[in-house]
């Protein structure tokens, strides 16, 4: 059930917003040579751990090689979309000025069309983020993820949607922006979806072509050692992307928003949606690299396009905001997160239980 | 004081151990520029795994290495580069635009080079002023990678010589003057040169050996150098004026020009004055200038042509009064859906107050406005 948190006052938010608003000023300012170094070295690090995923992958045939093969070629995978593909593509980078790594230019190793995702994420999703009805990434058309999705008998099937959404998920995130619900309800016609759907062909075609056709051809006879191998690396990016995006938004306490909440909304309102409606998971340092530092969804739904390297180092701040004014700073660990996140999956898929007298009156009523 | 160091150019002709020809460049060329390598590289192009390799390796970008950095005068550097093989050689008098990353940010920068017209090697000459030149004076040691434009601009030599060539140069605007002087000393021909030079005192002429040696050995070249503030120093003293011209035959001569403003304005106001407008060439390097008043100047857009009045609205603002459509998402800085290439002009982000004026960023239209003159890529 979504936490309903009692407002601010229309002053608190307005000091929640120069609060924020200064801490974001704070940080570009002293952005610089660390940050543009740091995101050279990871971007060293994933190619050679792709070369050395490919190179490894070539004596497949050996069980040790495969293994660690598809192992160096999942973490380049892993490290190519989260870490470098999301975060330049937030424009993180932009400052550097360097057409490599500009959110614009940038294209990442999935099937998904990186200027179809940027539309998606970085407008849909972070503009409107936990809007229900305008935020399309609540249940990406396909599942029910918050209480005040209306059920319908077709969300029995949520854990099948959410496991089969998990297995392919580079697919799912390409197909996102077809919006499928509204293609089968006739609310969008398959004709204005052509130019999206060539550049999805053009864009998987070639991701296909790269891992299940080329290089198992380059490798002769260990052709199929190299395919399996590239199919699990590819697999495992999904099991991986779709476990830590999911504990972004979906885990219980997360709250959710009306359109009419969010009309005419402050800079301090939009902060403060934010805020609540994402969470984060607590880990290592190698972890929050490899999460691309989507462990700090909050901060990263904050300041969606400053580095995210530097998440880490605000976060403590962050939370004595949330503490003084008396807001949710939701975090966890991963295995904790992920469960509240299965375990809603599977409870949405039933219709609401009735909900009695007492219970109702106990429920503040919502902004 | 100088430093020097041998680095070795590899091509990628070298790496199969074979002697690097140009055949077995283009053809190892066709092979990386070839559907199936095009494929195994995607998305990310086969240029960032050659990087790995070595940084100067590029299918079409030229990369250049620093062989050699001398410090003429306090206040110059001057870097001798080693261009990979995608350089195709720059005629005298020409610039290029070199790259190079400072404090993380990659910059660009206008260069003339100063070297002779077929020389392998590329030597700017750069007056220390703003960031990147500064950088440069501190920081660029022999081994340093930057990456360059092709040669560019009309500031050349005629096909056939005239018989008499007058080069007028100030401060640092003698290097497109010098690669000009340096490729005629080195051509047989029998035109007459006379090279007057501006330098605030003899400590600060960069090539003032060089130049020197070249006056002593080259009967076809006559040396004029003045001091604005070191009377009594040299042939002539104080600021350019008719009679530093003597024995130069101006009327004659086809005039090369490129220094400071002022000096640039005083000789092109001589020319006119003398109805010689057309026989002179000058090469003009705009120092960015940052106008503090809002709202002044004129916004541009460059693929549509069409031209408004900066009315300092945000950049977005304008171009949909302009009646075009740019792409856009939350209009509030947040997306980057907006993002577009500044061609030109000094730009301010609202969210920042920061100020920039660097020639083809990128900006968020939403959030920029433009201070004076600005010229979007769309």
């Amino acid at each position: 059930m979504a936490a309903r948190i009692p407002p601010l006052t229309p002053e608190q938010f307005a000091e929640l917003g120069r609060e924020l608003d200064a801490l974001r000023r704070e940080l570009v300012a002293d952005l610089g040579e660390p940050d543009a170094a740091y995101l050279r070295r990871v971007v060293a690090a994933q190619q050679r751990f792709e070369a050395l995923g490919r190179a490894l992958l070539w004596a497949g045939w050996f069980p040790p090689a495969w293994v660690a093969g598809t192992a160096a070629l999942s973490v380049s995978k892993i490290l190519d979309n989260m870490e470098i593909g999301h975060n330049v593509m937030h424009g993180q980078y932009d400052w550097m000025g360097d057409p490599k790594l500009n959110s614009k230019m940038f294209e990442w190793d999935t099937v998904c069309p990186s200027e179809q995702w940027r539309h998606t994420h970085n407008y849909v999703h972070h503009t409107y983020t936990n809007i229900i009805g305008k935020d399309r990434d609540i249940g990406y058309g396909l599942l029910r993820m918050v209480d005040a999705q209306y059920w319908r008998p077709y969300y029995l099937g949520n854990p099948v949607y959410a496991f089969l959404l998990m297995v392919f998920f580079e697919w799912g995130v390409m197909l996102h922006d077809l919006e499928l619900d509204r293609l089968m309800t006739g609310r969008r016609s398959w004709a204005s979806t052509k130019a999206l759907r060539r550049r999805m062909w053009e864009k998987s075609g070639r991701q296909a072509l790269k891992d299940y056709v080329l290089f198992p051809l380059l490798s002769g006879p260990g052709a199929l050692a190299t395919l399996t191998g590239n199919a699990v690396a590819n697999l495992v990016r999904n099991l991986w992307a779709f476990s830590i995006i999911f504990c972004g938004h979906f885990p219980e306490g997360v709250a959710d928003f009306t359109q009419e909440e969010c009309e005419n909304e402050t800079r301090g309102q939009w902060y403060y949606r934010q805020l609540l409606g994402s969470s984060n998971i607590t880990g290592g340092k190698l972890f929050h690299v490899l999460t691309g530092n989507l462990s700090f969804q909050i901060e990263h739904h904050l300041f969606p396009d400053i580095p995210a390297r530097r998440y880490q180092e605000i976060a403590p701040r962050v939370r004595e905001i949330c503490q003084r004014y008396g807001l949710r700073y939701n975090t966890g660990p991963l295995g904790r997160q992920i469960g509240s996140v299965w375990r809603k999956i599977f409870r949405l898929a039933l219709p609401p239980r009735p909900v009695g007298r007492s219970e109702l009156s106990a429920i503040p009523k919502a902004a | 004081m100088e430093q020097s160091r041998a680095v070795p150019v590899k091509e990628f002709g070298e790496v199969a151990g074979v002697a690097n020809s140009g055949l077995v460049r283009a053809a190892v060329r066709r092979v990386l520029e070839s559907p199936i390598v095009t494929g195994l590289t995607a998305p990310h192009g086969v240029d960032r795994y050659l990087g790995m390799v070595n940084p100067l390796w590029s299918v079409r970008e030229i990369r250049a290495v620093v062989v050699r950095v001398a410090h003429h005068t306090p206040d110059t550097v001057t870097l001798t580069l080693r261009p990979n093989a995608n350089w195709t050689g720059a005629r005298a008098g020409q610039h290029v635009r070199l790259t190079v990353a400072v404090g993380g940010v990659l910059r660009t920068r206008f260069f003339s080079v100063a070297s002779a017209e077929g020389s392998a090697d590329v030597e700017i000459t750069a007056k220390v002023n703003r960031a990147v030149s500064r950088h440069l004076k501190e920081h660029a040691r022999p081994g340093m990678v930057v990456t360059l434009s092709p040669a560019e601009g009309e500031f050349v030599l005629p096909d056939v010589l005239p018989a008499r060539l007058l080069l007028i140069s100030g401060g640092s605007g003698i290097t497109p003057v010098m690669s000009i002087l340096r490729t005629l000393t080195a051509r047989a021909h029998d035109s007459r040169i006379t090279f007057l030079h501006y330098a605030f005192t003899p400590r600060d002429v960069v090539y003032a050996d060089e130049l020197a040696a070249i006056a002593a050995a080259d009967s076809r070249v006559t040396l004029r150098i003045a001091y604005t503030e070191a009377p009594g120093a040299g042939a002539l003293d104080g600021l350019f004026r008719r009679e530093h011209l003597a024995g130069a035959d101006h009327a004659a001569a086809l005039t090369y020009v490129c220094g400071p403003a002022p000096l640039m304005d005083a000789v092109a106001d001589l020319w006119a004055a003398d109805g010689l407008a057309g026989r002179l060439l000058a090469e003009r390097f705009v120092p960015v200038t940052v106008p503090s008043a809002d709202a002044v100047g004129e916004v541009r857009f460059r693929r549509s042509g069409v031209r408004a009045a900066n009315d300092g609205r945000s950049l977005l603002e304008q171009a949909e009064a302009a009646g075009l459509s740019p792409e856009y998402g939350c209009r509030m800085g947040v997306c980057h859906t907006c993002t577009t290439v500044k061609a030109d002009g000094a730009v301010r982000n609202t969210l920042t107050g920061a100020v920039s004026a660097e020639p083809g960023e990128r900006v968020q239209l939403c959030v920029t406005t433009a201070c004076g003159d600005v010229e979007l890529d769309i």
